[in-house]
């Protein structure tokens, strides 16, 4: 499936829900159900500080494509980052380097990805680009 | 005033709510429930039309003009002064310095203060409690100079420990810079016993009063205090605006920290003569309409009156406090008997990110993460806490609202 198909799946899913309430167990129970990173990822190198929570963050490059992992102290934004990792991962750098990630916007969670936010988010999307155009010029 | 005449006055809740006009707003479609006052408080209508006032009315610049305008608004200006200074009970309106805020009060003393006063050896004390504030421009201080930075600890209860602070004093402490109320723990230190004590070894003492001043009425001359700072926008005034009152003494002898136009008597390019004070640590084009909107503010708090506001914060205080403990998880961070109205908690296995995050969404503001006061996190081994931290204007209505809001968070999320 291409990013952009992902992207359009989780923005059906998210027109179900009624309310915000509704939005938010869908995150928080994201962000509780998936063991995202293996324990030896969590380092120093890979994390991701915020000012309110923190993102650990590991990128692999199998069969030309990238596999993300990551985790997060914070369970809502835990669930933000399943998002992230399930619409990234398991594509090629060039893929990941020019997709626009518009869904966001369009599951209503903008502010979850303000630079104010301060939740570690932002700066985890660029370092999933920059792994991308590393991974990229390497290859 | 009589003393029973004094004690009959009350807070009139409901017509202090109407003068400030944010209070009505709804966000995220929920009515606002501002519980974020440590981190600025909100404007009364009358500082809001101030601000409208002299951009319509009064805009020229101060101490420079022969012409109408500006010699009505520098009288504004210097009569703002005198308000600050009459609030502060400082002895001269020229004690009296506006500045940027805080932050910027303490770099002026700790800078130029260092620079005359602290070599390689001395010794500078903060607390454990203090907000990056007033601990960063004194650690750059001690790292230009050869200082060091010595801290008094805390108990668990978020109290200074005294006996550890009297230890800390000796002949080579050339100042103490202290919070007067703790901006995440609620704390209110016992300022004048901690000047007393440093002046017992003749040494100055800054004090931090930019979440006292909100809640306590402080008089300077009283507390012996040699500097003590606060800011505009905590004070229901603009942001960008801040005091630092100084002992005429200690103005007098400490150099200018930024230099410009304004801070002058006389220029040649061989040699300046400095102003007097207070121009002398004013330099450029000041916040003129932060000045005078911050008096309007000082007025205004004083026609509802610090001792009916200190006694109305209290039952709030109390009121969710006793709520607070009764809720499952719920660890609230500092329980000194003498505290503001300010709580610090945290939720046993849950981020305070998340608490906030959902708060937010019922259109509760409060604030989590550490409140730019790290160490003190470390002491207490925790990343954050919740903080709900109440002005005159909140009500036990909105409390209630905080507590199922808060209910309802831990729900989702556990
Ligand atoms: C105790 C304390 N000191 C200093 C500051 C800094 O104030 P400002 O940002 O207005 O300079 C704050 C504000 O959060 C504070 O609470």
């Amino acid at each position: 499936m291409s990013i952009e198909a992902t992207e359009n799946e989780i923005v059906d899913e998210f027109e179900m829900f009624e309310d915000w309430i509704q939005k938010y167990e869908y995150l928080i129970d994201l962000g509780k159900s998936l063991p995202l990173i293996d324990e030896k990822y969590k380092t120093e190198d890979n994390l991701i500080k915020g000012c309110q929570s923190q993102v650990w963050m590991h990128s692999e490059l199998k069969d030309g494509k990238i596999v993300y992992t990551a985790d997060s102290d914070a369970i809502i934004t835990k669930g933000m980052v399943a998002l992230m990792v399930r619409v990234l991962s398991n594509h090629s750098p060039e893929e990941i380097i020019n997709s626009k990630l518009d869904f966001v916007e369009k599951i209503g969670l903008t502010k979850h990805l303000s630079p104010t936010r301060s939740n570690g988010l932002v700066s985890m999307i660029k370092q999933m680009k920059l792994d991308a155009v590393a991974y990229k010029i390497k290859n | 005033m009589s003393q029973s005449a004094n004690h009959r006055k009350s807070i009139a809740i409901e017509k202090i709510r109407a003068d400030f006009p944010i209070l009505s707003k709804k966000v995220n479609g929920k009515p606002l429930v501002y519980f974020d006052n440590a981190s600025t408080a909100q404007k009364p209508k009358l500082v809001i039309d101030a601000i409208t006032n002299y951009y319509e009315n009064q805009n020229a610049n101060i101490h420079r003009g022969v012409h109408t305008l500006s010699q009505e608004i520098t009288i504004a200006y210097e009569n703002a002064r005198v308000t600050v200074q009459k609030h502060l009970n400082a002895a001269h309106p020229h004690e009296i310095i506006f500045t940027k805020g805080t932050t910027e009060s303490i770099n002026l003393i700790a800078s130029s203060f260092g620079k005359k006063f602290i070599s390689k050896g001395d010794e500078i004390i903060v607390s454990e409690m203090e907000h990056h504030s007033n601990i960063l421009p004194w650690q750059q201080v001690c790292e230009e100079r050869g200082a060091l930075l010595k801290v008094i600890p805390i108990n668990d209860a978020g109290e200074l420990i005294i006996s550890d602070y009297k230890r800390l004093l000796n002949s080579k402490t050339k100042i103490v810079a202290i919070t007067h109320l703790s901006n995440t723990l609620g704390t209110i230190n016992p300022i004048e016993e901690i000047i007393a004590l440093a002046h017992a070894q003749n040494i100055p003492v800054l004090v931090d009063g930019a979440q006292a001043v909100p809640h306590i009425r402080v008089d300077v001359q009283k507390l012996f205090a040699d500097f003590y700072v606060f800011s505009g926008h905590k004070l229901f005034g603009p942001t960008g605006v801040g005091i630092l009152y100084g002992k005429e003494k200690w103005l007098n002898e400490l150099p200018p920290y930024q230099v410009g136009g304004g801070t002058i008597k006389t220029v040649t390019f061989e040699k300046t003569d400095f102003a007097d004070l207070p121009l002398k640590f004013e330099a450029g084009t000041p916040h003129i309409e932060g000045g005078i909107g911050l008096a309007v503010a000082i007025d205004y708090i004083n026609t509802i009156g610090l001792d009916a506001i200190a006694e109305y914060e209290h039952e709030l205080l109390v009121y969710a406090t006793e709520k607070l403990e009764t809720i499952e998880g719920v660890k609230i961070i500092g329980t000194s008997k003498n505290k503001a109205s300010v709580i610090s908690f945290i939720v046993d296995g849950l981020h305070p990110f998340d608490i906030g995050t959902i708060l937010d969404q019922l259109g509760i503001a409060v604030r989590t993460g550490h409140h730019c006061t790290q160490p003190l996190m470390q002491r207490f081994g925790i990343p954050g806490t919740i903080r709900a931290s109440f002005a005159f204007y909140n009500t036990k209505e909105e409390i209630d609202i905080f507590l199922s809001g808060l209910e309802k968070a831990i729900k989702m999320l556990k």
